[in-house]
């Protein structure tokens, strides 16, 4: 019965799915945005350690501070980082007073404590980056419709991580004569729909300057501002993987342990002697 | 339940023998995972993954608990708080990696089990009811882990979350009232999340519950083995302590080792980017995927594209993917063969590696967009799906001619051959029978073969 009932069953199934595979399909259009897209490319990064395979790589704290130059330079004119509180900023190096002094050039929202009418204080270490736009209707009415995204988990949110950053803001180039690009919009073919509303972020060489003398090359800034947006997204990448090495080993050692005692547990059976004590 | 030669338990200290006669916690133990339970002494590598299951849900039990310590179920502040244990709370980003991951792994170390079942024959007589507590288990493991990918309330929670939970509208008549209940709205919302988090909490110690009834239904005719064969006497099984005790570690050790590798250097690997992006009811996602664990049955809803027979295509697709799982209960009714180990089954062997090939098909079918040829070989592959389990399993096991099997498990190990080259249901009166004077003996040492 259980199998007369399956057969039935099996073979509705089967047939409906046959059915389906030899239904016409309808022709497919190629996607024009598919033909132009490129794939992130993908860099060597230093923080990534050698072979570039995230084992012992740990972030260059240089390079954290310049790519930290960039985004307060250029970046976070529309982009926040609200995930990020100024103490953070210790991990990259930066002083407690160099935090505090920080800190205070941003205006927190508040409460007037007199008052208590809606005002704004100066931030403190333990408060987050603010964001620019109270909400998103807001940074749309400015942006000419667009939303510039948090940047936070930016390299966490996206296929390619800081490959992808990078490719995008170094990625601005014409485009080509067969494709429409609306106006206020800019090509980019690294970006999903090609055209996005960022302007090309990065103008040209210098446009900061370091306080280490490193020279600010377009390429530059944008692996710096890739690699500081890494680490916004997993601050703690080091503790991690130092983690992982030592959990790693220690684990590898114990197995060794566990498989000569395995193999000492079993020896009485897999090769037995006469008059071998069994193990139990 | 077991064996008339496994060792009994004798506490030697006074205090143990208070316990034993009050609360015999310790002869529990002992009959269970001690040496008072003789297990097949050929189990493979394969048999340990049932441990590591157990341990598996440990982890996610103990991560999680941490985790709702930290976690706030508000759509407002579900994803932020996620992002706070990451970035504030004492190695947050451990314990959270951990769980995330860990319910990969979980998925993981559990379909190599239930294949490893199916490759051996676990499924059939006397094992047929823990073969079923299997399949409730892995229903309520897709169950906490689909809710607990929406907690995260990430694009991909909500979508995923949106997408599921609208199947089952596609019930006839009630549908709607059924989607609108579930979710407590007309839309995931709070609501939604808030009943999630709840069971996403409770499921785990269902699932721990019916591994106890799994273990227990288990313990009843004790664990099959790679030949298939009944245990006959004792020089056919060891102690489970010190032996399994012993393997069973050396996997747990090698699992932790591959787990804190993935955690600590791969922990997005098996994750959707746009699951960091918070949820947004008004932006949905280019293509929305649920994890790789559930991919394989995903494939098998997307693949019914056309009404059929009047039921629509939407319906067709619920139905399937219930019944993919749902015919895994009647597997020890379709299989009739007497044999269980696929190692003396030339043609169901073929069948068993096409089916785990087109598990893996179904899985990148179930990944990625649907375009030709892709819908076309996932709706192949399902259909290979279904007619592997309901058609060709109970045909082959009518016209198979199995190879030769040993004669017991001992001979196995051996490696002799069995002389009438039977299956074990046909073999000749008298030639299973335990030999004289071996029964009760208590020993566990391998006797000399005959």
């Amino acid at each position: 019965m259980v199998r007369l009932g399956a057969f039935g069953v099996g073979l509705l199934f089967v047939v409906t799915l046959l059915w389906a595979a030899v239904q016409p399909r309808d022709p497919v259009q190629p996607d024009p945005v598919e033909k132009y897209h490129l794939a992130p490319v993908a860099i060597d990064w230093s923080w990534r350690g050698p072979g570039n395979a995230g084992i012992f790589g740990t972030f260059d704290r240089a390079q954290l501070q310049r790519g930290f130059a960039v985004y307060k330079g250029i970046c976070s004119a529309c982009h926040a980082i609200h995930r990020v509180a100024f103490r953070d900023l210790a991990d990259i190096g930066f002083t407690a007073p160099q935090i505090k002094a920080l800190a205070k050039e941003y205006d927190i929202p508040s409460i007037d404590d007199k008052t208590g009418e809606p005002s704004t204080r100066k931030g403190l270490p333990s408060d987050k980056f603010p964001l620019i736009y109270p909400n998103e209707i807001a940074a749309r009415a400015a942006q000419n419709g667009a939303l510039p995204p948090d940047l936070s988990l930016i390299t966490k949110a996206r296929e390619g991580g800081a490959n992808y950053v990078h490719s995008l803001i170094t990625g601005y180039r014409d485009a080509p004569k067969d494709w429409q690009v609306p106006d206020g919009l800019y090509y980019n073919p690294y970006f999903r729909s090609l055209n996005v509303a960022m302007p090309p972020p990065l103008s040209g060489d210098g446009q900061i300057e370091y306080a280490d003398g490193t020279k600010a090359t377009k390429d530059q800034m944008a692996r710096d501002v890739a690699t500081f947006l890494t680490w916004t997204a997993e601050p703690k990448l080091e503790a991690r993987r130092s983690t992982g090495v030592a959990a790693v080993l220690f684990l590898a050692a114990l197995s060794v342990l566990a498989y000569l005692s395995y193999v000492r547990v079993w020896a009485d059976i897999k090769h037995p002697k006469a008059g071998a004590v069994p193990a139990e | 339940m077991s064996f008339p030669w496994a060792k009994h338990y004798q506490p030697t200290t006074t205090f143990g023998r208070y316990l034993d006669a009050k609360l015999p916690l310790p002869r529990f133990i002992y009959d269970s995972v001690g040496a008072g339970y003789p297990a097949p002494k050929n189990l493979n590598y394969f048999y340990n993954f049932g441990f590591l299951a157990g341990a598996a849900l440990m982890i996610q039990i103990i991560t999680g608990i941490v985790l709702a310590m930290h976690y706030r179920a508000d759509t407002s502040l579900a994803f932020d708080s996620v992002e706070h244990i990451m970035r504030d709370v004492n190695s947050g980003w451990l314990i959270r990696y951990m769980h995330a991951v860990g319910a990969s792994f979980f998925f993981a170390v559990v379909y190599i089990h239930i294949f490893r079942g199916l490759y051996y024959g676990s499924y059939k007589a006397p094992r047929e009811v823990l073969w079923m507590l299997g399949v409730v288990i892995l229903l309520l493991m897709m169950a906490a882990a689909f809710m607990g990918y929406v907690l995260v309330w990430g694009q991909m929670s909500f979508w995923g979350a949106t997408v599921i939970t609208n199947l089952f509208s596609a019930v006839p008549y009630v549908g709607e009232t059924l989607h609108t209940w579930l979710l407590g709205g007309f839309a995931a919302d709070n609501a939604t999340l808030n009943r999630f988090f709840s069971l996403h909490y409770l499921l785990p110690f269902v699932i721990l519950g019916v591994i106890i009834l799994h273990v227990w239904a288990l313990h009843i005719p004790g664990s099959n083995n790679p030949t298939g064969v009944d245990v006959k006497g004792p020089q056919d099984t060891v102690p489970f302590h010190p032996y399994y005790t012993a393997k069973d570690f050396f996997g747990l050790s090698v699992y932790l080792m591959l787990f804190a590798g993935v955690v600590c250097f791969l922990p997005n690997a098996l994750g959707e980017p746009d699951n960091y992006i918070p949820a947004n009811p008004l932006a949905t996602p280019a293509e929305i995927v649920p994890e790789w664990y559930l991919l394989p049955f995903y494939a098998i809803l997307k693949s019914f594209t056309v009404d059929f027979l009047f039921i629509p295509a939407k319906l067709w697709g619920v139905l399937a993917m219930v019944s993919a799982i749902a015919l895994l209960f009647f597997l020890p009714w379709l299989d009739t063969s007497p044999v269980r180990s696929n190692t003396y089954r030339p043609l169901n062997r073929i069948f068993f590696w096409v089916l785990v090939a087109d598990c893996l098909v179904l899985g990148y079918c179930g990944g990625h967009p649907p375009v030709e040829p892709l819908v076309r070989i996932g709706q192949l592959a399902a259909a290979y799906y279904f007619a592997h389990f309901l058609l060709i399993v109970p045909f082959v096991a009518r016209i198979e001619k199995p190879l030769p099997l040993p004669h017991s498990i001992n001979e196995a190990v051996l490696g002799k051959e069995s002389k009438t080259g039977a299956p074990i249901g046909l073999q000749p009166p008298g030639y299973n029978e335990t030999p004289a004077g071996t029964l009760g003996s208590g020993g566990a040492t391998p006797q000399p073969a005959e």
